[in-house]
């Protein structure tokens, strides 16, 4: 039944000061095309086995990691990269299907604010049922009862059933809650991405006590930004590998760069026409990604059917809004037919602001200028920031005065 | 497998409280006398089965306190059915905690059962009250119950721990399990005296189920000691085939618990 053959060993040992070690995990999710979770379809798989499909998803490949006690470990990847698998995997939720997890220490996972959380009892009753699955007993519970209830800003509503608090009340209370966990080690997955602006001051409020107390804390996230502020170390994952360890400012931005990469391979926009003697019409960039202060340098590859004399026009966009458009009206073009070629364009950006730009190019017949080929969207070009955030397309123009 | 002490621990203690209590208070949530259905619902069995089957078929002629002996089967069935069924949905029903936090998996179904036991305890402490109204004179042998009532949960308990593990994995176990419980009420001698089943051999095989020697051995240590109420050691005349329901509730419960341990890793990503 494709039994997982790794295995968690959870220790308490004061003297390693190693808080969790994963050594060559490899997990796989068996999907089977069409879940069997009845016994008609069991029994039918068992008399003909060809039948039965399942795909094999390879989640975590040979991943090798340790966590130092004290440390705040960051853990960053795409969707679907298994990083949450992974994180539960060291929650002890799910089990590797190769390698071994070591956790050394009293551990809480948070999945997820409010596990637990009955909307048919009241909130008084989650409290108590919250705080045994935290590890403490009622009476530690009743001893930090009120905290937890003016912390969460409720204390009105505790009698009443949860199910008619509303999710902003039910999340405050579940953190109010979390923020006793007493455990070594705390496992932490997108908890900031519920909440408002407050709320997620007041998780960073909680993570900077975190590293006060020199508690380990692993977080999967998404947010850079809280990277860099509070780990000391933190673990790209890409497709279920390790892509980069070590410092966060590193790790974050390998991130960043890997998320400006991807979209632009795929430019599903993009659309092209050609008619009138030109057999291609493509835009490439240098680069991916661009700095303000450097200079958009762009091929333009064409290929005619004909030695008609001919220009190009080509248009940068943000939002389907023209920005700037250029043409080569006046400009020596070559013309050899049956020859791919290459015209270069150079512009410097530091009047773009950062973002996401589109590029158009267009063919047309010299003299006349109608129109022979349009290649939309022939290419992404994204602008990386460069110092403070600013609005608009525009940088930096016009200038300031007092009188 | 250590499990008294991680039953000892105290934060499984703690968790393993408010997990009956949730349990507890869930169950009968939104009705209108809440907990009393869970004496009610046996009494109004009990009742029907009474009515139907002291006049229309008059089944527990020459049985001393009839009515008495037809309740102690009924609680206890009634215990091990639900038990069994409520333990069957527990993995599945707490989805929630099993796919996001670390708890032991025993202790989803473990919980369950002890409710089963409380309401157990309820249901007895009612036959006692009716027990005495009907003058039933107390017996020394009263001091089984418990070890009867262990029994019976440790069956349970084993079936209960198969159950539920497989029931994560197929979900047509649930009306299976309803069907074989149908089944079982029948073939276990709860409403008719086993003195109707003549043919010694048929007894016998009746005896191989582990719910018929406990629920006949109950009514021998609770109600009377009589001869219309047979026992297993009755029926084999001593001999050590008598053991052999023992032996069929440990072996369930190695079953079960095995099968358990072997599934419990992966109940998080089957759910």
């Amino acid at each position: 039944m494709g039994k997982d053959k790794g295995h968690l060993v959870i220790t308490d040992d004061p003297n390693d000061d190693i808080a969790i070690r994963v050594e060559g995990v490899y997990k796989s999710f068996r999907l089977p095309h069409n879940k069997q979770s009845s016994l008609k379809g069991s029994l039918i798989n068992l008399v003909s086995r060809g039948d039965r499909t399942f795909e094999t998803q390879e989640v975590l490949n040979d991943v090798t990691f340790g966590i130092k006690k004290g440390e705040f470990f960051g853990i960053v990847g795409r969707n679907g990269s298994g990083k949450s698998t992974l994180l539960k995997m060291l929650a002890g939720i799910y089990a590797p299907s190769t390698g071994k997890i070591i956790t050394n220490g009293s551990l809480t996972p948070f999945i997820e604010l409010g596990v637990g959380f009955n909307p048919e009892l009241t909130g008084r009753e989650n409290v108590y049922m919250n705080g045994a699955l935290l590890g403490f007993s009622e009476s530690e519970v009743f001893e930090m009862y009120d905290d937890i209830v003016s912390f969460a800003e409720i204390e009105r509503f505790m009698d009443q059933k949860l199910k008619n608090y509303s999710s902003g009340m039910q999340v405050r209370l579940a953190f109010s809650i979390a923020i006793r966990a007493k455990s070594d080690i705390l496992l932490i997955d997108e908890v900031l991405a519920v909440g408002d602006a407050a709320f997620q001051q007041k998780c960073y409020a909680y993570f900077d006590k975190l590293k006060e107390e020199n508690r380990t804390i692993v977080l999967v996230t998404h947010d850079m930004s809280a990277v860099n502020r509070f780990c000391d170390r933190a673990l790209l994952i890409e497709n279920g590998k390790i892509k980069a360890i070590g410092k966060p400012s590193k790790v974050s931005n390998q991130y960043t760069l890997d998320n400006i990469e991807a979209p632009s391979k795929r430019n599903d926009t993009s659309r092209l026409r050609l008619n009138n003697g030109v057999k291609k019409l493509d835009i490439e960039l240098r680069k991916p990604a661009y700095k303000q202060s450097e200079n958009l340098v762009f091929d333009i590859k064409y290929e005619l059917d004909n030695a008609n004399p001919i220009d190009f026009g080509i248009s940068i966009l943000s939002q389907n809004l023209s920005i700037i458009e250029q043409n080569t009206k006046g400009i020596e073009i070559d013309t050899t037919p049956h020859k791919e070629l290459t015209l270069t364009f150079t512009i410097p950006l530091r009047m773009l602001n950062a973002g996401q730009y589109r590029i158009d190019v267009a063919a047309f017949d010299r003299p006349s200028f109608s129109l022979q080929a349009f290649h939309v969207d022939a290419a992404t070009l994204y602008i990386k920031q460069n110092g403070d955030v600013r609005g608009g397309i525009l940088n930096e123009v016009g200038t300031w005065a007092q009188k | 497998m250590g499990i008294v002490k991680r039953v000892n621990s105290k934060k499984n203690r703690a968790l393993l409280l408010q997990l009956v209590k949730t349990d507890f208070k869930l169950r009968y949530q939104g009705s209108v006398v809440g907990y009393l259905w869970s004496l009610l619902r046996p009494l109004f069995m009990f009742l029907i089965l009474y009515v139907v089957f002291t006049t229309v078929f008059p089944l527990g002629r020459g049985v001393p306190h009839y009515p008495v002996y037809l309740f102690v089967g009924i609680i206890l069935w009634n215990f091990f059915a639900e038990m069994t069924q409520q333990s069957l949905g527990s993995i599945v029903g707490r989805g929630d905690l099993i796919r996001k936090i670390r708890i032991p998996r025993w202790m989803v179904v473990f919980s369950t059962s002890l409710n089963a036991l409380i309401n157990l305890g309820l249901n007895l402490v009612v036959l006692m009250v009716f027990m005495a109204l009907n003058h039933v004179a107390p017996l020394a042998t009263l001091l089984w119950l418990p070890l009867i009532v262990i029994e019976v949960y440790i069956f349970g308990l084993g079936i209960s721990f198969f159950l539920a593990a497989l029931f994560v994995k197929y979900r047509d176990i649930q009306y299976v399990w309803e069907l074989i419980l149908q089944a079982g009420f029948y073939l276990t001698p709860i409403l008719y005296p086993l003195t109707r089943i003549e043919n010694p051999t048929f007894q016998k095989i009746l005896f191989m189920n582990p719910m018929a020697q406990a629920i006949q051995d109950a009514r021998y240590a609770l109600v009377s000691h009589d001869n219309a109420i047979v026992t297993i050691w009755r029926a084999f005349d001593g001999g050590w085939y008598a053991l052999f329901p023992f032996a069929v509730v440990i072996a369930l419960f190695c079953v079960g618990i095995t099968y358990f341990r072997n599934q419990q890793n992966s109940f998080a990503e089957n759910l």
